[in-house]
């Protein structure tokens, strides 16, 4: 396919749903503006289908907008879908190929408080029906919980020889989840323990292209079960020859 | 009372009387310690809140000074400053932030300490005493516009000045209440920021200042759709007695504070935690302050059908500590939250039956309710149905409080206009289902009801083992959100003092005066 745009009801319709707010009063002045806006954009043959004061000085818009931009979609590459294994298959896979019980470090970092990321890979329990790590016989899973120091978390991996840190981060603003995943990979360089421990960051804002820009050997946003990253840490244990 | 649900009112007692069995250490240890939040609580009550220039507050700075002397109370390190040298709080205040030392001073006679103690008590007991008047007068003016239950929202952009306009278009929309969220890092800050604050992180710092100018606002706004606003910051942390302290001051309605929060998911020492929760709450229920407890935090962590008992053993915990430190039902806001797997058969009844038992069991506190936000996915349109039915079910159970869900919860903080679609969702099925609740009886040995008896039950044999136990050995263990706390573990444990045998806190006695001998007004 080398025209690709989006679907609407009808092949290569264009149509588009978008929702907004403009900081001017709601007036038909707003409406043209916001029409004017979109056409600015590029879209074409936009509707206004609902807009809405939220106070005296902003106004909402639901919109319908066509694009007649397209792209070829022949020459778009995406990261490769990877088949992952299930719960008994990576212990199965860890006895088989490393030979022991493999150690897995998590953590929120920095101020990050929130730890609905980490624990839904991390606890017993796991999320929605997908155990998490500490449930694998053969994974000896530490969950450090919420605010731990990057020099805490690089402390506590070294002493329990970790093979893998799962770093969360999920609440963050004006990406400082950035400036605290650099400082983390800069820390296990400083300290020699790069090369063998891998590094893998997770939230809702992580992907893998990004965690890896960031010196981390892969990350995953949401949507991902323990398994996806104990998959993906066993594979590279092997691939590394780490036993 | 009011038996839809058929409890037996037998449980009811035996969850209670066990309450009050855990509870009774924590107490007697409270009653033997203080800490320096809550000392440093004190002196801003008498008016040293200000700071030097570097920031650091000038409750800190006397604290540092007086770090061999708390056992004894920092208030007499204070007045005795201000007999001695005959300055105004104000001036002491500004004279500590250039290098003024209180230890240095000496003692006068302990009855011109008391002299001293007694004016200032007072001149700051009429400000709060003000406020409380005036926020009934208000409430009662507008009562009839008010939301049932009432809308709770959160502000969180890191601005106190943009919080100010988000808050002023929710007002706009309906909300009752505005919560400024704080900045991530702030509750393990061991001091309270000073002025007014544009830089933030998932939320804006808690100073006077910031509580000042959202005030104001809220106030002006709730003046123009004839409604009065009610303000929320958090009396947790590491300066949870300071906060309380501020949010008195300052008319807040609502803190947020619990009493074992910050041990479980903050990492706090519970020993600090135990005795900071006790005076934050003495100080907000001498300033008519609804708490809002967190229960909902162990549904994050844990799963709710399951752990659906936990809530109400730890409200059942909140419930006696907070009348332990004189604060009426009318106060308390226990927490509870709406997080069951939304793939579950009749989880919209398990949900129901979980908020009609705790309506039920707590028939006179203003509970909170929170919204979904475990199973809130980035499908914004999955999660606006979940919000309604989590509007439903507050509306039909008759909460007090219920903090609206946001359709992009997960994904940002949000947005002016997704506020704006919750209020929308909520007064749609308030007005449309508004008498659901009461036209509707439960079936007796249906679904509901068995649930019902079901959590309250596993409460009572929850509460036996952490009474056989005690509350530290429990906490130590894991009991509570699968979270392990050792007792001499978490952070802020050096600064609880056992108290020396001629320790002396005016405000403390203040408010036990007031609280307990119906000393107030």
């Amino acid at each position: 396919m080398n025209a690709l745009k989006p679907y609407g009801d009808t092949l290569n319709d264009g149509r588009m749903q978008l929702s907004f707010t403009l900081p001017v009063p709601c007036s038909p002045r707003a409406r043209e503006a916001a029409l004017q806006y979109l056409r600015k954009v590029g879209l074409t043959d936009p509707q206004v289908v609902y807009s809405e004061a939220l106070d005296e000085g902003f106004t909402f818009f639901v919109v319908y907008a066509t694009s007649d931009a397209v792209i070829d979609y022949d020459t778009v590459k995406g990261a490769e879908k990877i088949e992952y294994m299930s719960f008994d298959e990576i212990n199965e896979f860890i006895k088989e190929k490393i030979g022991r019980k493999i150690v897995v470090v998590g953590a929120c970092t920095g101020f990050d408080a929130h730890t609905v990321g980490i624990d839904a890979i991390m606890n017993m329990k796991g999320y929605n029906h997908h155990f998490g790590l500490e449930r694998y016989p053969m994974v000896e899973a530490y969950n450090l919980g919420a605010q731990v120091p990057n020099e805490a978390l690089l402390d506590f991996a070294r002493e329990v020889s970790a093979d893998a840190v799962l770093v969360s981060q999920v609440v963050t603003q004006k990406d400082v989840h950035i400036d605290n995943l650099t400082e983390l990979v800069e820390l296990f360089e400083a300290e020699n323990l790069r090369d063998r421990t891998i590094l893998i960051a997770g939230g809702p804002r992580i992907s893998d292209r990004l965690a890896m820009e960031l010196g981390y050997d892969t990350g995953f946003g949401p949507g991902t079960y323990a398994e996806h990253v104990a998959t993906f840490i066993v594979r590279k244990m092997a691939e590394r020859g780490i036993s | 009372m009011n038996t839809r649900l058929g409890l037996n009112e037998d449980r009811i007692q035996r969850a209670r009387s066990l309450a009050e069995e855990i509870a009774h250490p924590v107490r007697s240890y409270i009653e033997r310690h203080t800490t320096v939040s809550v000392e440093r609580a004190t002196l801003r009550l008498f008016g040293l809140d200000g700071c030097d220039e570097e920031g650091t507050p000038t409750a800190n700075l006397a604290l540092h000074q007086l770090r061999d002397k708390v056992p004894h109370g920092a208030a007499r390190y204070l007045l005795g400053a201000l007999v001695k040298t005959g300055m105004t709080v104000e001036e002491l205040d500004r004279a500590v932030a250039e290098g003024f030392d209180l230890a240095a001073q000496g003692l006068p006679d302990q009855g011109a300490l008391e002299a001293k103690a007694a004016e200032l008590v007072a001149r700051v007991r009429h400000t709060l005493d003000t406020n409380r008047e005036y926020r009934l007068q208000k409430i009662d003016q507008h009562r009839e516009r008010e939301h049932s239950p009432l809308l709770y929202v959160i502000v969180a952009t890191g601005n106190i000045y943009e919080d100010v306009k988000q808050a002023r278009a929710v007002v706009y929309q309906g909300a009752d209440i505005v919560a400024v969220i704080r900045t991530t890092a702030q509750s393990l800050l061991d001091y309270v920021p000073h002025g007014a604050t544009t830089e933030g992180f998932g939320g804006t710092y808690a100073t006077r200042e910031n509580f000042r100018i959202m005030r104001k606002a809220l106030d002006e706004a709730g003046e123009k759709v004839g409604r009065y606003i009610r303000l929320v910051n958090y009396a947790s942390g590491l300066c949870m007695p300071e906060i309380a302290a501020l949010g008195a001051l300052e008319r807040l309605d609502m803190m947020l504070n619990d009493s074992m929060y910050g041990i479980l998911f903050r990492d706090i020492n519970m020993y600090r935690t135990l005795v900071d929760q006790h005076f934050s709450r003495m100080v907000s229920a001498y300033a008519d302050i609804v708490i809002n407890t967190g229960e909902d935090n162990y549904l994050t962590t844990s799963d709710a059908y399951e752990k659906g008992y936990t809530v109400l053993a730890s409200e059942l915990i909140n419930e006696r500590l907070a009348f332990d430190a004189g604060m009426p039902s009318r106060l308390q806001g226990l927490g509870h939250a709406f997080e069951m797997d939304p793939a579950i058969e009749n989880g919209f009844l398990y949900e129901l039956a979980q908020a009609a038992l705790i309506r039920e069991v707590f028939p006179s506190c203003p509970l909170k309710y929170m919204p979904p936000t475990k199973h809130m996915t980035g499908n914004i349109f999955a999660g606006y149905a979940l919000n309604t039915l989590f509007n439903l079910v507050a509306r039909m159970t008759g909460q007090e409080i219920i903090l609206l869900g946001m359709l992009t919860e997960a994904i940002h903080t949000p947005f002016m206009q997704d506020r704006f679609l919750a209020i929308q969702n909520a007064l749609y099925v308030f007005k449309n289902a508004a008498s659901l609740g009461e036209d509707i009886s439960f079936r007796e040995n249906g679904i509901i009801r068995r649930r019902a008896a079901e959590v309250l039950d596993k409460t009572v044999e929850f509460l036996e083992i952490v009474a056989g136990k005690g509350i530290f050995e429990s906490i130590n263990q894991g009991l509570f959100a699968d979270i392990k706390r050792s007792p001499s573990g978490g952070k802020g444990f050096d600064g609880v003092y056992e108290k020396a045998p001629d320790y002396w806190n005016p405000w403390e006695n203040m408010l036990k005066e007031a609280l307990f001998k119906g000393g107030k007004k």
